[in-house]
């Protein structure tokens, strides 16, 4: 794939006519609120917008000495790491078994990926009211076991709520990835192998799995953000952040806390989640250059 | 795979099996729960299989009705609401990205590469790390509660250009060779040959970005504030804001089958391009 076209077209303006559209639109929206949250958050005006003062790192020093703000960041890392490694090692299970099975592969397939199509507010939807303390279905069956589940007031039933709907989701995402990886090793490396003696199981962990790797790190950067920021939907009507603020992660405190007019406060909010960010895809991209393309 | 083992295979599919059951489960009981009266469903156990209701359920909820503690508006309202987003969104972006992502690719000119790494740019940081202020920005703009607050500032994210350049760098040189000698200019040669080449792309794209657009949630809860503005997935969650003894659960599940079937017919009938354009995109 050529990095650079050889033969180009001559224009003087045209390619800024083309540009354009695009230009304004991430001009206004993107670039200018993005300095905006920048700047605000190194700022603090009282609540009526009367006056603007600078105070540098101060608002990035409170939230760390915040003890909410803490709590919050170790709930977003506990449910982060509870979404990436269940999720991928569920949806891992599942597509080493559908790459190997022969018959009703491409119905498993599009019975599997169909959630993809589930908003994640409906999946937080779906789950409260399967696992819902009163009338939830599963919840029944919970307490017919034995099982005091009530993710209203116990906050790890909560944190366990919203990990399962999260993972619910994420499941097709990271089958069809999974899927699309094993088949592209190449069948001979696997024929050779079972030639040697190498029975299944051993296969998978020498040959499948490491040729795996660079989907298996991509999917982790992909599902790290998706636990960060789009799991915001499935808190919102789960658990609302609660019970008290056990399930509040940071991208619903922030929303929160902006709701609440605290400005400078959840502009320094927003800074830290994008440095993660940032710090996330550099990493992806470095690993990404380094590793050899087959 | 490479020797026989109907041990192996038989666990293969009865894994699968469970996976799809679990994956499909909350569907189930979602389904069965919009075909009930809230009342049947208070009772504990709720029944498992669907009831008579189904009709006036789905009828309720989108027609709006008067009796819940939440919110009550028309769901046929929020859907339609949903699907301007989402086909906004998605041909929005598709549309602005061709045309960038041509500029790019087959133009020479000053701060080529800044434009690009600037477009490249807003792909790390999405939406959510910027509400704050884009909101700030939509309500001076005066678009609070205008499809155009809810939908332009989805746009602004690069997902599209980047594909749509990738795409272009491999479509063979003499194509433009060819078009050049017989005297074609740049947007003749874009529009008869570069985006029917695109077709493929430009499909798998328009499922991820309806999609995209149809889901969105966090972005439409602050740009708007009256209910004749919600997309589906806002208003469902209003629904269940009078409380869980109180929430019409019935409705909320038809409204919720009603959220989840435009998306997956989308992704059902257009699945071949989807996954294909899904896989190529990120890697």
């Amino acid at each position: 794939m050529a990095v650079e076209k050889r033969v180009v077209f001559r224009s003087r303006w045209l390619p800024w006519l083309l540009l354009a559209p695009q230009g304004v639109v991430i001009a206004v929206f993107f670039f200018w609120p993005a300095g905006q949250a920048l700047l605000q958050s190194l700022q603090q005006s009282d609540a009526f917008g009367g006056s603007v003062s600078w105070v540098g790192l101060d608002n990035f020093r409170a939230l760390w000495s915040d003890p909410v703000y803490l709590a919050s960041f170790k709930t977003t890392v506990i449910f982060s790491v509870l979404v990436v490694v269940l999720g991928m090692s569920l949806s891992l299970l599942l597509a080493v078994f559908a790459d190997r099975v022969v018959r009703g592969s491409s119905l498993y397939k599009t019975l599997l990926i169909w959630p993809y199509a589930v908003p994640p507010a409906i999946a937080g939807v779906l789950w409260l009211f399967m696992f819902s303390p009163s009338v939830g279905i599963v919840s029944y069956w919970l307490h017919a076991l034995g099982i005091p589940w009530n993710s209203l007031l116990d906050s790890t039933d909560a944190m366990a709520l919203i990990v399962i709907a999260a993972v619910w989701q994420q499941i097709s995402y990271n089958f069809l990835f999974f899927l699309a990886g094993l088949a592209s090793i190449p069948k001979s490396l696997i024929e050779a192998a079972a030639i040697d003696g190498a029975r299944p199981w051993r296969r998978f962990w020498t040959i499948q799995l490491p040729l795996l790797s660079p989907t298996v790190f991509f999917l982790i950067s992909i599902n790290a953000v998706y636990a960060f920021l789009e799991t915001f939907p499935i808190v919102d009507a789960a658990t609302q952040g609660g019970p008290g603020t056990s399930t509040s992660i940071m991208v619903y405190k922030l929303v929160y806390d902006f709701k609440a007019l605290d400005l400078n406060n959840s502009a320094a909010q927003s800074v830290v989640l994008m440095l993660i960010l940032v710090a996330v895809t550099i990493v992806q991209f470095k690993y990404v250059e380094n590793k050899v393309h087959y | 795979m490479v020797e026989r083992s109907p041990k192996l295979d038989f666990l293969a599919h009865v894994i699968l099996i469970l996976g799809v059951v679990v994956i499909a489960f909350p569907l189930y009981v979602a389904i069965v729960a919009s075909t009930h009266t809230a009342a049947e469903i208070f009772q504990s156990p709720m029944p498992m299989l669907p009831g008579p209701h189904l009709v006036q359920n789905y009828r309720e909820a989108l027609l709006g009705t008067g009796n819940a503690m939440g919110s009550n508006a028309p769901v046929a309202r929020m859907m339609f609401v949903s699907l301007v987003m989402a086909l906004t969104i998605a041909i929005g972006k598709i549309v602005i990205s061709l045309l960038s992502a041509f500029a790019v690719v087959y133009f020479r000119f000053p701060f080529r590469m800044l434009c690009f790494w600037a477009i490249f740019v807003t792909l790390m940081l999405p939406v959510e790390v910027r509400v704050g202020p884009t909101y700030h920005v939509v309500a001076s703009l005066g678009l609070i509660n205008t499809f155009a607050g809810m939908t332009i500032p989805l746009i602004a994210s690069a997902t599209a250009t980047f594909l749509f350049r990738q795409f272009f760098l491999t479509v063979p040189e003499e194509l433009v060779e060819a078009a050049r000698m017989d005297g074609a200019g740049p947007m003749r040669f874009f529009w008869d040959i570069l985006v029917p080449l695109s077709s493929t792309s430009i499909a798998a794209l328009f499922v991820i970005q309806f999609i995209y657009g149809w889901t969105q949630y966090l972005w439409p809860l602050i740009a708007t504030t009256s209910d004749n503005m919600y997309p589906i997935v806002i208003g469902i969650r209003y629904m269940m804001a009078g409380g869980e003894s109180l929430t019409p659960w019935n409705l909320v599940m038809a409204t919720a089958m009603l959220a989840m079937i435009p998306p997956a017919l989308v992704v059902i009938l257009m699945q071949k391009w989807f996954v294909k354009g899904l896989v190529d995109t990120e890697k």
